[in-house]
């Protein structure tokens, strides 16, 4: 039997948020945390929680598992469990919950819809298709990858702080994604708006974003790249 | 959004500002440490005539300087992440502008009375 502790909250009946018990027969398999999850939704039809792919795709099961924020659906029990210590189980920090472990990813999506997510390209379109050198390819890996599970920014102290100023890992990550592209024309002008003092430079680089992140990006160091582009800008 | 000014409301200055003014205090620490270190004896007349001399005055100056706006940088940035209420922000923000003013200029006032 596993112990399970889940955080729970539901606004329309409870005062306040709590931790909740249960006993789990995972069959003495190691199971993926979601796994778990559904097996007490079985118990407790009331448990809500965001899945949809289950095996790391989608990233809408993002939630704070043991105390670090994570995929459930990718979560094997032994990878955090020591013993036959309980399973925690939270939703993700610093945003509002909704109900148990969902919780309201607004102000994470403005964040992203900020950085102008798209190629941007006014010169006028070739015939098929705007090509790129295998080279120039290159330069996507280790951006295109983010699923947008908010594991990161939620992670982030800098994000908790100004979540509504602030772009976050994530939206950093993205941001340099299109600035490395080389069919987008839009560079200066987003360097440009990364520049105040809040939307990059509240990074802090204390990298709990790359610690967490499920696909092993490293908004970090696209932040750092970022950092050097203005540099050299001059701006 | 009020947020009180920052340095230079950009934050790739205010960065380079903090870097700057980082490695300038290293060495004048570095400086300041190898008196204690070289000098024979350090007694109020060596320490004396050590800071009166046109470049380390200016150098120290520029020390002062440095703190102050590494520091108000630095000030700026923990208000602005946890303090939220913006009168206490703004009470906060006003404490430290003083001070650091007060700091820098009690300090001209010292390096110039030697
Ligand atoms: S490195 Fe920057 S973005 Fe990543 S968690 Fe730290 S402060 Fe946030
Ligand atoms: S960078 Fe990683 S942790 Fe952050 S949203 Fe993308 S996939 Fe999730
Ligand atoms: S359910 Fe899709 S990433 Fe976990």
């Amino acid at each position: 039997m596993l112990k399970v502790s889940i955080y729970r909250y539901n606004p329309e009946i409870d005062s306040e948020p709590h931790m909740k018990d249960y006993q789990v027969d995972t069959g003495g398999k190691d199971l993926m945390v979601l796994d778990v999850l559904s097996l007490i939704k079985e118990q407790d039809p009331t448990l809500s929680y965001r899945r949809s792919c289950r095996e790391g795709v989608c990233g809408s099961d993002g939630m704070n598992i043991n105390g670090k924020n994570g995929l459930a659906c990718v979560t094997a029990i032994s990878d955090v469990v020591k013993g036959n210590k309980p399973l925690v189980v939270r939703p993700l920090p610093g945003l509002p919950v909704i109900r148990d472990l969902v919780v309201d990813l607004t102000l994470f999506y403005q964040q992203y819809e900020k950085i102008k997510p798209y190629l941007i390209n006014d010169t006028p379109a070739p015939a098929i298709e705007r090509l790129q050198s295998p080279e120039e390819r290159d330069k996507l890996d280790g951006l295109y990858e983010c699923i947008l599970c908010a594991c990161c920014s939620t992670a982030c102290p800098s994000f908790w702080w100004n979540p509504d100023k602030f772009v976050g890992p994530s939206g950093l990550l993205q941001a340099y994604r299109f600035l490395i592209d080389s069919r987008d024309t839009a560079t200066s002008e987003r360097l440009a708006d990364l520049n105040d003092p809040f939307s990059l430079f509240r990074c802090r680089g204390i990298m709990n974003c790359v610690d967490v992140c499920p696909k092993g990006l490293n908004p970090t160091k696209a932040i750092g790249h970022i950092r050097k582009m203005l540099l050299q800008q001059g701006v | 959004m009020v947020t009180v000014t920052n340095l230079s409301r950009s934050g790739m200055s205010d960065w380079i500002i903090q870097r700057f003014t980082a490695v300038l205090l290293a060495v004048y620490v570095v400086v300041i440490a190898s008196y204690f270190f070289c000098a024979s004896e350090a007694s109020y007349e060596t320490w004396k005539e050590f800071m009166s001399c046109l470049p380390l005055k200016i150098f120290t100056l520029l020390a002062v300087i440095s703190i102050a706006a590494h520091a108000w940088i630095g000030l700026w940035t923990i208000a602005t992440d946890y303090i939220k209420p913006l009168l206490i922000r703004a009470i906060y923000l006003i404490a430290c502008g003083v001070a650091t003013f007060v700091y820098v200029i009690w300090a001209f006032q010292i390096l110039w009375s030697v």
